[in-house]
């Protein structure tokens, strides 16, 4: 069997659970065995019967140390449970927290780990995978040499599982040892935006330092934002001067995004700004610099100063 | 106390990599340490200054090449170093293992991985170490303090960031922001020449074999449509707007 981990938000599930459905039926297809959905948490009965809905098999594990994500206890029952149900492979979402766990599954399981997929095939019964490496520069095939296997799927590439199940809900004890309660969480703060989360947009609008100044965000970024009704992104240098919050920064130690359009006002295109966003399906580019390497991977480019280019590209995007 | 940085050599960020039919040709490429493992040499370096009474050591497994990343570390002011060469790319969970059996014979009780490695952007090495060694961890860390036989940190979460409190003995990988790594300075980089650099073999180990088998490796290239917009700001902005919407379909 094929297990899920499904990732979920005070109860709602995440875009990424369903996207790991779906790269787990094919998975399924090819490597045989069913698929199971695990929920780790407290209080799962909403996202159990939600998530019901996409596959026959869902196995809720409620704690209240479970209540936070938190990579120890996590590992132990995704441990368990993947030995209990001799699972072949094990998804997991490449989010921060997934990344973190996974890991550890891995190395508890004694197996290969296929890190931040973007495709899953399988031949001759041994599961290989396309990831990029290299600051995102470099596509690569890798094979495991063994199962079972554990896979971070990278989020935002899978297409979204379709609702055509009814399935039902077994609850199961999470079972932990002392040593899982080790890291205690303390304050936390959540990354404030009013805005459409960055990972699940399907536009991003994003500033660097050509936009000026933290005003110069209000003025040109947010209106142009508002009437596409896009997330905020933001460089790294936006980010040290303190213009915009870290949890807006996208590249290589910020977010990876891959939205259906990407518009890029006053961004260079670093190399560690670009493997954050360079899956983008449509890029834009506005920059005064004609040779700016962001013109190299962008669609649609206007070579301009952006204090008159944005407010006149949100007028004619209002229009429309 | 021994605090333990992992070290890592990567291609710097504007080195132009190529594809060959066999894979990555590095030949020629310029070479840093990783900036990710910079932010952990410095952290362990503020912790000596705060008053810490500990002996800080790098620890690489890599190509030959590495040793220069190494000596950077070492004329940061790490003490000494460990490196296990091999030509060999080991995938990350084998290479935790090794990391982690040289970790628990020096008895080290604090270690840094950096947060995401700029080769293999992998973040993967920090959390199998702390479980190899069966230690609590914390990732993406962008703060750190250490109490006695705890530490309290801030690290990055998907929902925003966390504090967190963790047990002596712990790896932490890092994160942007953890805090500004300091430029080795002459003379510093002629002391790192005479520091201890012990060179260990896969054999030493137990010559491990690697779980995954890399089969290929391109240069990712989407093709662009390249089209850059011509007229004024106002018929440029417009003809764009145009552009995403009926050509592209995507506003
Ligand atoms: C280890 C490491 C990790 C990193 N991680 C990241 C990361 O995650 N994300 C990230 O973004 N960066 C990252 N960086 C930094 C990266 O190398 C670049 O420094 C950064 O992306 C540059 O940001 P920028 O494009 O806003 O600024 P700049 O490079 O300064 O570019 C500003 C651009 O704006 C244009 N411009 C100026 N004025 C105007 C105007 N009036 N109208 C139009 N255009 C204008 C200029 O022509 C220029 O192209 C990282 C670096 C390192 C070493
Ligand atoms: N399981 C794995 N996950 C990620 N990368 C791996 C894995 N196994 C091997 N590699 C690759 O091993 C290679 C090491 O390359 P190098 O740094 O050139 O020695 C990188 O290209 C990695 O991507």
């Amino acid at each position: 069997m094929i297990l899920v981990i499904a990732e979920h938000s005070n109860g709602s599930l995440k875009k990424s659970a369903l996207e790991l459905l779906s790269a787990a039926k094919s998975l399924s297809e090819k490597l045989g065995g069913e698929v199971v959905a695990a929920l780790l948490g407290q209080d799962l009965s909403g996202a159990a019967s939600e998530l019901a809905k996409y596959v026959n098999k869902v196995i809720a594990v409620e704690d209240a140390a479970l209540a936070d994500v938190r990579a120890e206890p996590y590992t132990t029952v995704l441990t368990n449970l993947a030995k209990e149900l001799e699972a072949k492979a094990v998804l997991v979402s490449a989010s921060k927290s997934g990344l973190s766990y996974s890991a550890r599954v891995a190395m508890r399981l004694d197996a290969p780990l296929l890190e931040d997929v973007t495709s899953l095939d399988v031949e001759g019964g041994q599961v290989i995978a396309s990831r990029f490496s290299y600051l995102a520069r470099v596509t690569e095939t890798v094979k495991a040499l063994a199962l079972p296997i554990v896979i971070s799927v990278k989020p935002n590439i899978f297409p979204v599982a379709e609702a055509s199940a009814s399935g039902t809900v077994d609850k199961k004890a999470a079972d932990l040892a002392a040593s899982d309660d080790r890291v205690k969480v303390g304050e936390k703060a959540a990354a404030k935006t009013g805005r459409v989360a960055l990972d699940e947009a399907d536009i991003i609008v994003t500033g660097g330092r050509g936009v000026g100044s933290a005003e110069g965000f209000t003025k040109l970024v947010e209106p142009l934002a508002d009437a596409l009704s896009a997330g905020i992104g933001a460089t790294r240098a936006v980010v040290d001067a303190g213009w915009r919050p870290y949890s807006e920064q996208v590249g290589q130690t910020g977010k990876t995004v891959a939205p259906g359009v990407y518009i890029a006002l006053g961004v260079s295109g670093a190399v560690q700004h670009l493997s954050g966003m360079n899956r983008s399906k449509i890029i834009v580019a506005i920059n005064k610099d004609a040779d700016a390497p962001i013109f190299k991977v962008a669609d649609y480019g206007i070579v301009g100063d952006v204090n008159e280019v944005v407010p006149a590209l949100k007028e004619a995007v209002s229009s429309l | 106390m021994k605090i333990i940085s992992v070290i890592k050599q990567v291609p710097d960020a504007e080195a132009r990599i190529r594809a060959t039919p066999t894979g990555i040709d590095l030949d020629g490429v310029t070479f840093v340490i990783d900036g990710m493992d910079e932010y952990g040499v410095e952290q362990s370096l503020r912790l000596r200054e705060g008053g810490l009474d500990t002996e800080l050591i790098s620890l690489a497994l890599g190509p030959k090449r590495f040793e220069e990343a190494i000596r950077t570390s070492l004329a940061m002011g790490s003490d000494r170093a460990i490196h296990i060469e091999t030509d060999e790319a080991l995938d990350p969970i084998t290479q935790a293992k090794v990391l982690a059996s040289i970790i628990q014979e020096e008895g080290a009780e604090l270690v840094f991985v950096g947060g995401k490695e700029a080769d293999w952007d992998s973040a993967a090495l920090g959390p199998a170490i702390a479980e190899a060694l069966g230690w609590p961890h914390s990732d993406w860390t962008t703060r750190l303090e250490i109490n006695d036989t705890s530490l309290s940190v801030t690290h990055d979460s998907d929902e925003g960031s966390e504090t967190l409190t963790l047990p002596l003995p712990a790896v932490i990988t890092t994160q942007q922001g953890l805090n500004e790594p300091r430029y080795p300075t002459l003379p510093n980089i002629m002391k790192a020449k005479r520091k201890e650099l012990k060179k260990l073999t896969l054999a030493d180990v137990g010559s491990p074999s690697g779980k995954t088998q890399v089969l290929k490796q391109e240069i990712q290239t989407k093709s662009r449509l390249n089209k850059v917009v011509q007229g004024d700001a106002a018929d440029a902005a417009k003809e764009l707007a145009r552009l995403l919407h009926e050509e592209a379909k995507a506003i």
